[in-house]
Order: C-alpha cells, then structure tokens, then sequence
C-alpha cells in the first residue's frame, strides 16, 4: 500500500510543482523528464536484458535533426515530424540491431560509440544540417491550436509522455514478453529451449530503447527549439548509460532516480567546480567518472535497492486467479517411433564427446540415457535440444529433422526439457520462471503487454504455471525467489517449467540428484503417471535404483558411444557395462 | 589525383595505422587478460604527447601530480587489504612501487623540465612518468572489481576515461599542442619524398611489436599472461596472480600508449580528449581483425590508416564519419557468420 | 602421524544456495583420503573452497596454518594443488608450456632448477614428451588428464587434490592414473581423492568420507566404507546389485 501512496504523492508533485517552482527549476525538470526517457531504454536493455549501449544519444538526435529539418525547411506539422523522426530513429536502430546483437555484447558497446561518434561528425559536417552551428527556430509544438511556447507549457507534455513510457515499461516488465526479456542476460540458452527468439526478441528491446529515444529527441527538439551536435557527443551517451547504472539498471524507477541526480549534480557542478579550479571547463566529468567507479564498487545495483527497500513489499502475495485452461497439444499413439538419432557426432578439439551414436525413442516410453560421468549424455541431451550443433549424423523427430533447427525451433515441436545445471532465473518467483515454461502457448506481445491488452492470457498463463507447480509439490514455494530454494527443488522447479511446456517429449537432466528419498519416490510416481497419460520421456540419470525401477529400456553410454541397449535387468547383467562402470584397477 | 599525392597518403596512412596498430594489440592484449575493454588507453597517448610538448616548453607536466596521487590512492588501497589480511610483509614492496617510486619520477622531472634536455631524453622522462600509470589504473579502478562482468567493466572503463579527460583538462589546459619533430629530414625513395619522422614511428612500431612478440613466447611472464587470457581458473590452480596478470597488461598497454603519444606528437596537435579518438581508432582496427587474432588487429589497423589518409583528401569533412562506419560491413559479415547463443557470466 | 589438512565446519554459499553445509575433514600427512558421494553433492565446492576459489566460512588448516585469507597463488606456493575435474589446461599452448607454467610459483621464488623437473614429469609421461610441442588443445581425453596431472606435479605439491581424475577416460588409462597415485603415495605426496568411480577410490584410499547434498554423511578407513552396506548399495551400485541379482 506505502507503494501506492508514494506513487500518488510523486504525481501529485509532478502535477503541481510548475505551479509553484521558478522558471528555472521547471527547465530542470524538463530535461530530467527527457533525460528519463532515454535511460528508461537504457534500464530495459542494460540492466534487464544485459545489452550496453553508449549510443543512445545518437538515436536521440537523429529524430531530433529530422524533426527539425522538416519542420523548419518544410513546414511541417510538429505531429507529422513525430512520426518521421521515430521512422528514421527505427529504421536506423534496426538495421544496427540486427547487425549487433547477434555478436558478443562488448560488439554492440563498441560500435555504439562507434557510430555515436560517426553520426556526431555528421552532423556537424552537412550543410543542410546547419553544420556545428546547428538549426535554430523549430516551430514549438501546438496542441488544439494552444502553443507549448514556454518551459512550463512544455513542461506537462514531457512529463505525460514520460509517465506513459514508465508505466508502459512496468507493464511490459510484467508479462509474458519481460519473462522473456528477464532470461536474456544469463538465461539466453534456457529461455531459447523455452522457443524465445531470443536473437529477435534482443533486437525489439534495442528497438524500444531507441524509439524512447527518438521520443525524446523530439520533445528535445521543440521544447529547446534548437538543435546543434554538441547536444548529441559522445559524452552525451555515457551520461545517459550513467543515469541508468545510479538509479538501478534493472528498476523502471531507477531511470527517475538516476536521471534526477545527474542532472541535477550536473548543474550544481558546472557551478561550483570552475570556481575551485579557477578556470573554466567542464569539471563534472572528473566527478562523474570517480563517483561511477566508487559506485560500482560497492553495489552494481545502483541506488534503487536502496530506495526499494524504504517501501515494504506487500505482505501477501497475490493468489493466482482461476482462469480457463490453455489449449494442449495432442500427443501421437503409443509405439510411434518419435525420435531418432542416427550416427550422431560431437567433438570438441580433439576431445571426442558423442561417437556415432544411434538410438530410437518410441512415443509413451520412458527410455533411460546412463553411462559413467563424462560419457556424453548431458552433449547429446543439447544436440537434441540445438544448443549444440551435431559434426555429424542425423536427428529426427516425428520425422523431422532436429539436427539443422534453432533450439527455439525445436521447442516449438513440443520437446521441454531441463538442465543438468540449474537453469533458472534467481531473482524471479518460483511461478514467474514456470510460466516462462510456458510462453510458447500465449501469443501476446511487446505492445499487448504495455497497453495490458494480453491480461486475459496472462492469467490463463499464471494460472497453468500454478497448476504444474501444484503437481509437482512446490505449491507452497509459489512465490518465493527461484533463488532462495534447495538445489534439490530447483531442480524439481525445473520439472515444473517443462511440463508448463505442455511437451510430447520431455527430457529430464538429472531430475533426481539432490532429492531425499521420498521426494524421488514423489518424483517416480509422477512421470510414471505422465508416461500414462501418453507421454515420452528421456532421462539421464545416475540413481541407479531409481532409474531401474523407472524406465522401460535403457541405453548405455561410454566414450560418447553406446556400449549397451536393452532392458534394465538385461542392462545390469551385460558384462561391458559392468567393466565401464567399475573401471576396473585390478 | 597523380602519383606522388598517392603515394604521399600511403605513406601517412601507413605511419597513422602503425600507431593504431600498437594500439589494437594493446586493447586486445588487455581485453584477452582482464576483459576490460580499456577506453582509457586513448588517455595515456594524449597524457605522453601533452607531457613532452610541455616539457620541450621548460614546463613541469601536469602528469606528475595525477602520477603521484594516483600513487597515493593506489597505496591507500593496497594498505588497506594488507590491513584486511594482516600480510604486512608485503608493505614494503607496495609503498617502493606506488610511492616511492612516482615521487623519484616526479622529483626527475621537476629537474629535468626547465633544463630543456635531448627530445630523447624529454620522451624517456615521458615515459617514466605515463607508464606506471597503468598498473595504478588497475590497481584502484579494476582490481577491485576482478570478477564483474565485461558489462560492468566496460562501464568502469568509460568512468576511467571521464576522470582521466576530466584530469588531462584541468591539468593540460583546454588548448592544443604539437611537439617538434625528432628529425626534420626528409630523404627521397625512388619519386616519394619520405620524412624521417614517419620511418621512425613505422621503426618504432615494428620494434615494440617484436619486443612483445618474444616476450609472449620466450619469457615465462609473458607465458603466464598468455595462459591467464586462455583459461583463468587454470592460471590461478598453477599460482598465476590474477592481480599480477592485471598489473602487468595494464603495463604493457600503459608502455604502448607512451610510446605511442611521443610518435603522434611531432605529426598532430593533441588536445586533452584527442587520445579518445585516437585509442577508439585502434578499436576499429582490432574490430576489422574480428578482437582475436593479434596480425588480424594489427592488420585492420593498417587499413583504417590507410581509410583515413585517403577519406582526409578525398572529404576531409567527412573522415571520422568514414573511419568510424568502417566497421558496419565487417559486423554485418560476423553477424551472417555466426549462429550461437551464448550466457554472460553472472 | 600429524594432519597436513583439517577442514573444520566449511560452508560455502553459491549464488546464496548452501553449497557445503559444514563440512569437516583431515588428511595424515602421507596418506591417501578420498571423498566420494554423487553428482552435486558439492564434492568439487569443496576442493575450490580449500583451494581459495570459492569464498567460505569455516576453517581450513594446512601445514599448522589457518589458510583463510591466503590467495590461491600462495596455498600453490605452500605446495597445495588441484587437478581440476575439467582439466583447465591452457589449450592454445603447447604442453611443454604447460608444464613450465605448472612451476611459476617455484620459478618466482628463485627455484632455478624447477625446470630439471620437466625430464621426470616426461619418464613419468612419456606420452607428453612425444607431443610437446602440440597445443595442449589438440589432446586427446587421456593425455589431457595426464598434462593436467604432470602440470600439477611440476609445481611439487605435497598435498594433491584429484576431482574426478578417471572422469571420462578408459578403463586402460584410469588404471595408469591409479598406479601413478599409488606412486605418488610411496613418494610421500598426501593425497585428497574425490571420485564418483568409488571402487577405483576407496582400493587406493586410506581413509573416506562420504559427502551427500552438501554434509558429510559417513566417515572411516576405506576398508570399511567399502564393506558398508550403505555404501554398496548406492556407490558400488551396479556391482553389487548384478551379483546380487
């Protein structure tokens, strides 16, 4: 409820203080409003999703020149320049996105101040562009033929824009498309298995962080009535990547937190510093560079924790609301041959993991995948899933073949599975990661999600992740950080999240390590349960007790090959298992 | 555009691109060691060329008094973990190298300066006086952040280079200097006409390239730094020091910049921030090469020498446009190359 | 005889998930310990804690020293090494240097005559003598173990720590990998051996622990973890089971 209350008495502050504040300070709040804008992209794409960009200056001065060239040289309507300067500003953006972030990170920091650099030199060269003097008398914005002519006309409108944006991104945040954007950073292999397009969905954040601004570059425009480059330098982007690391990169709020403090420190610098060196320049940059290091050093979180924490979470949590089931797959006749491997192979230098292996899963089993530590099980788990690309060999299923596919591709199939390593997002709830599971059965979108237009399927969403979490015991975990839980039921977590994947084939990595003995009888009986209700199984394992108990057959590896296949009393008895797995030293 | 005009560009191009280069190996060197992507490499140039042009002038260079301070601050933080351990032993060595040491430089060159010495002598001091910049950088900006992510370390790299600028303003002035040449003469090659400045910084290049060649593969230290960029837990399980690797690229990297200053500043008016653009240069280069192959970078460097001498004569307005866009078709390329998805470290 | 390592009430936090739950153990010095238990039991936190990799609580004492705050380098420096489970050999190197690097601590501290160790490491190994020259990348799974065990040596270690050394490897190899932990038994290097090939483990073994989801659940000689029933059944598993059957 302290939440709501503050945020109240924030609107109600940003409603009134041009009322009662100097000029001075309401041209202050303007370009921390403006400034806002721009870090609320960074806060999505560096603390959410883990990309650095040092070029966000470059976008906004990019709609800001189009807005003005076209507005001044041909007479356009400020409302249509809008729409051209965010065009322009996408255009760009898509084009250096799709080109960047398929590459390691430090590639796209890199070449944003790259082309910051680049778009700065031309905007200080073009002639139509005013040169380094720039242009002046961009038409102010009118709105029902009322001129946003002063500070404080210009003040309502930047900060009407700047609330939507922040409210819009906590939308966003909150949704099927943030859970995705939430596994970026680490999770990007997970959240691929779970059929993110994670390359795409990279590029619609870069996208969003650069139309906010292009926003700003705009209301920059027409509220300063003025354009010239030394606005959008190179120093300029570091600023705004700045605002975002003070607030809390990965809080909505940080963006107004970091973009108030900086801008107003800027100030109070550019003040007070030439009069303690004696001479004049632009000394902030000597603090801003040492209170970022110090910063970094001690949080990497920023301030918004911090603050965050003034406000006490609300006690109970709130209960997943009943909501018609989602739609299931149908699951192919029992027998079917489902999937094949056929000679697959995997080398890594001159470290040979999968050997010419072949097997056969038939749709209703639950086939065992075992073999001594670092026989390759866990490799040929990822050719299946595509996180690993065969050298060699065929995989089919349905007969399809897997071995060419993205794994977001495979799991659009209907293969889920979990990690040997566990795979979840820390931070998030038990039921935010399972519902991630999930996101393949909900089709809403970035915009459904901001205007909340997708509230329907949310629900329906949350409500199964409730439903696989339930059955697999954890009900009470519900809401509790992923993080926080035993390694033992983070691996059950796991469970829950492929099957929130409504799989027909589900292939579990060492789903019973870290487990107490009743949770694995728990855990036998339900994908025994699973396996009757038509679903197929692969499962590596090492409990040998509760594999033989469990499976219907069994495939033996060693040396990336398969040394034995068969049933499991058969499989216990094959003396060349037996040699494998005792490794003999007599 | 006739021959002579040709041949003159390439010759500028070349000795530009020898120094960016320099640059290149010294940003992948760092970046393969630490990831840090070392922005403020682009500073110790400005500070080298800035310090000899002052000391040419009789002046005292403003470096002594970030040299010493940094110093200072360094110390400050080494006592501190010494504390923190109880590892007194190790006091002495700590204050000899970040106390002792700078003071002695500081002390030389405030002898030194209005006694107006040799240009070689004026660019050792130099020398003295930027490279133990580098291992202080690293003790008090990045050691202490020794297992963030290159995110987190890219952030810190453009604090650095703030505070660095920031210094460099205060300390140099907002005004741009250029330093006499070593050697004004000129000699004619076949029809080019080659200036002895320009043979010097391909000479100089080429031999601070050779001398770290057989350092990476000869000398057990430059072995080690090599593992510590291959596999660092490995390096630590055979007791590499990962702050000894730090301190010893950003040595290394701080030695290139010097150098690489004293060569830029007789052929180009340094101001304060021109050392960003210059270091971001040497990024491009080692872009070109694709940030992994140490002849690929050095090669890619060469190229944007060559890109910017010829885009000065052929659009002057337009040459960091040109030289900063260079590296949009070589991304597009390792963009349709490459298919993988891969985790950031937490 | 006296502990050369006692690790006292060790927890370790991994992503604020428990890792180690207060884990207590001692290794004689000249002896052979081994700690087996099954996947994510923690088994390798364990040795990255002693090590200095891993931040813990608890106590580590090596040698009569208390080894907290000691970074990894110097514990290398006091003759404690770790044959990691994945190896960590520098790939793009060849593996003579490799094995140089194995003795930069003794070269810093002024050994001169560290590098007349190559010549035995490579009687030792005569495979990797062989293929010096070769980037140690370009090895197969065997002769990696065997650089990644003769990188340890040339650092002299008078405790070796061993993670899943037969990891992997054939029969025929992890029977040598055996042998040369025998030999290096006789020439008085203590031994802390963590295994899941229990059988391999617990023959050349003085003494074991069992370690399950993070604690310590068994101790003893090795002779009587191999005849415990609780043991034979989930460690020696198969065996036991198909002579049972």
């Amino acid at each position: 409820m302290r939440g709501r209350v503050l945020l109240a008495a924030f609107l109600a502050f940003i409603a009134l203080a041009p009322l009662v504040l100097p000029p001075f300070y309401v041209t202050l709040f303007n370009y921390i409003g403006l400034a806002t804008l721009v870090s609320l992209g960074l806060v999505l794409l560096t603390g959410v999703a883990g990309l650095v960009s040092f070029g966000q200056q470059a976008f906004v001065g990019l709609a800001a020149y189009t807005t003005a060239v076209l507005t001044t040289q041909y007479a356009a309507s400020p409302w249509i320049t809008l729409f051209a300067g965010l065009a322009v500003t996408a255009a760009v953006a898509l084009f250096l996105g799709v080109i960047t972030l398929r590459l390691s990170g430090h590639y796209l920091s890199l070449s944003t101040i790259a082309w910051g650099i680049a778009l700065y030199y031309l905007f200080g060269n073009l002639q139509f562009l005013g040169q380094y003097s720039g242009i002046d008398n961009v038409p102010p914005v009118a709105l029902f033929g009322w001129s946003l002519d002063t500070g404080h006309r210009s003040y309502y409108l930047i900060w009407c824009v700047t609330l939507a944006a922040l409210i819009a991104a906590q939308n966003l945040l909150d949704s099927r498309s943030g859970r995705a954007i939430r596994a970026l950073r680490f999770r990007s292999v997970m959240a691929e298995s779970f059929g993110v397009r994670t390359a795409s969905l990279k590029v619609v954040v870069f996208l969003y962080a650069a139309l906010l601004a292009g926003l700003s570059g705009w209301l920059y425009a027409h509220f300063l009535r003025f354009v010239s480059p030394q606005a959008f330098g190179v120093n300029a982007g570091i600023d705004y990547l700045f605002m975002a690391v003070v607030g809390g990169a990965s809080q909505v709020w940080g963006a107004v937190v970091g973009a108030s403090l900086l801008t107003v420190l800027k100030e109070w610098l550019k003040d007070i510093l030439p009069r303690l060196f004696g001479q004049s320049g632009s000394y902030e940059i000597i603090v801003f560079g040492v209170l970022m290091v110090l910063l970094l050093h001690r949080t990497r979180d920023g301030l918004m924790p911090a603050l965050a924490r003034l406000v006490p979470p609300p006690r109970v949590p709130p209960a997943v609301a009943a909501a018609p089931a989602l739609a299931r797959r149908g699951l192919p006749p029992a027998g079917e041959r489902l999937l094949e491997v056929r000679a697959a192979e995997k080398h890594f230098g001159g470290l040979v993991a999968v050997s010419g292996l072949s097997f056969d899963l038939r749709s209703g089993e639950i086939l065992g995948l075992i073999g001594p530590n670092g026989a390759g099980k866990s490799t040929m788990f990822n050719l299946i899933t595509g996180v690993l690309r065969a050298d060699a060999g065929e995989i089919r299923f349905g007969g399809e073949r897997l071995d060419r596919l993205a794994s977001s591709e495979i799991a659009r199939r209907g293969i889920c599975r979990t990690f040997q390593h566990v795979n979840l997002i820390s931070s998030m709830s038990v039921l935010e990661n399972v519902a991630l599971g999930a996101h393949l059965r909900g089709r809403q979108g970035t915009v459904a999600a901001m205007l909340r237009l997708e509230r329907a399927e949310e629900a329906q969403l949350l409500a199964e992740a409730a439903r696989q979490i339930e059955r697999v015991g954890l009900g009470e975990q519900l809401h509790q950080a992923a993080g926080s839980l035993p390694l033992g039921r983070q691996r059950v977590v796991e469970i829950a999240r492929a099957l929130a994947g409504d799989p027909v084939l589900l292939l579990l990595d060492e789903p019973a390590a870290g487990l107490r003995f009743a949770e694995k009888q728990a855990l036998a009986g339900l994908l025994r349960k699973l396996r009757a209700e038509g679903m197929t199984i692969l499962l590596v394992e090492h409990d040998m007790e509760f594999v033989m108990g469990l499976v219907d057959r069994l495939v033996v590896m060693d040396f990336g090959e398969k040394l034995a296949e068969g049933l499991p009393r058969e499989i216990q008895r094959n003396p060349a298992v037996l040699e494998a797995y005792l490794g003999g030293i007599e | 555009m006739n021959l002579d005009t040709v041949l003159w560009l390439v010759q500028d191009g070349i000795s530009n691109g020898a120094i960016y280069a320099l640059l290149a190996l010294a940003l992948l060197l760092v970046f393969a060691v630490t990831r840090v992507i070392f922005v403020p490499q682009g500073e110790f140039i400005a500070y080298a060329a800035l310090s000899l042009t002052m000391l040419q002038a009789g002046q005292l260079p403003g470096t002594v008094y970030v040299l010493v301070g940094g110093g200072l601050l360094a110390a400050a933080y080494e006592i501190a973990a010494a504390l923190r351990a109880r590892a007194g032993a190790r006091l002495p060595r700590v204050l000899a190298f970040y106390v002792l040491l700078p003071a002695a430089i500081a002390v030389l060159a405030w002898w030194a300066a209005p006694r107006k010495f040799d240009l070689w002598v004026q660019a050792l001091i130099v020398l003295g006086l930027v490279v133990p910049l580098g291992p202080i950088l690293y003790r008090i900006a990045y050691q202490p952040l020794a297992n963030a992510s290159v995110v987190v370390l890219f952030i810190v790299s453009m604090a650095v280079h703030y505070a660095l600028t920031g210094l460099g303003l205060l300390f140099f002035g907002g005004e741009g200097l250029r330093s006499a040449a070593f050697s004004d003469a000129q000699f004619k090659l076949g029809v080019v006409n080659v200036t002895a400045q320009s043979v010097l910084v391909v000479l100089a290049s080429v031999l601070v390239m050779l001398a770290l060649w057989l350092f990476f593969t000869r000398s057990l230290y430059g072995k080690a730094l090599r593992a510590t960029a291959v596999n660092r837990v490995g390096a630590r399980l055979v007791g590499i020091p990962a702050e000894l690797s730090g301190s010893l690229s950003f040595l290394l990297a701080a030695f290139i910049g010097a150098v690489s200053g004293v060569l830029v500043a007789p052929i180009a008016t340094i101001y304060y921030d021109t050392g960003f653009l210059i270091g971001l240069k040497g990024f491009v280069g080692a872009i070109l090469g694709g940030m992994a192959s140490y002849p690929l970078a050095a090669l890619g460097a060469l190229a944007v020498g060559l890109l910017e001498s010829f885009s000065s004569f052929w659009a002057s307005a337009f040459k960091e446009t040109i030289v900063f866009t260079a590296i949009i078709p070589v991304l597009v390329w390792r963009s349709l190359t490459s298919r993988h998805v891969e985790d950031e470290e937490e | 005889m006296n502990a050369l390592l006692e690790v006292d009430a060790l927890r370790v936090f991994y992503r604020k998930v428990e890792g180690l739950h207060r884990a207590s153990l001692r290794v004689e010095e000249g002896s052979v310990v081994t700690v087996i238990g099954p996947n994510g039991a923690g088994k390798t936190t364990l040795l990255g804690a002693i090590m200095g990799l891993l931040p813990s609580s608890g106590a580590v004492r090596y040698a009569g020293a208390e080894l907290a705050g000691v970074p990894t380098e110097a514990r290398v420096a006091r003759g404690l090494c770790l044959v990691p489970e994945r190896r960590e050999l520098f790939g793009e190197l060849s593996v003579e240097d490799n094995l140089r690097l194995g003795a930069f601590q003794r070269v810093r501290h002024g050994e001169r005559d560290a590098m007349r160790d190559l010549a035995a490491i490579y009687a030792r190994f005569p495979r990797l003598e062989e293929r010096r020259a070769q980037l140690a990348g370009t090895l197969s799974g065997g002769e990696r173990q065997m650089l990644a065990l003769g990188r340890a040596l040339m650092a002299k270690p008078r405790l070796l720590m061993l993670d899943e050394p037969s990891l992997g490897l054939a029969p025929r190899v992890v029977r040598d990998i055996y042998h040369i932990i025998a030999d290096l038994k006789r020439a008085g290097v203590s031994i802390l051996l963590v295994e899941q090939n229990a059988r391999a483990a617990l023959q050349v073994a003085d003494r074991g622990y069992v370690l399950e989801t993070g604690q310590i659940t068994l101790e003893g000689s090795a002779a009587e973890l191999a005849a415990n029933p609780r043991v034979i059944e989930s460690y020696l598993g198969l065996a036991a089971r198909s002579a049972g059957a």
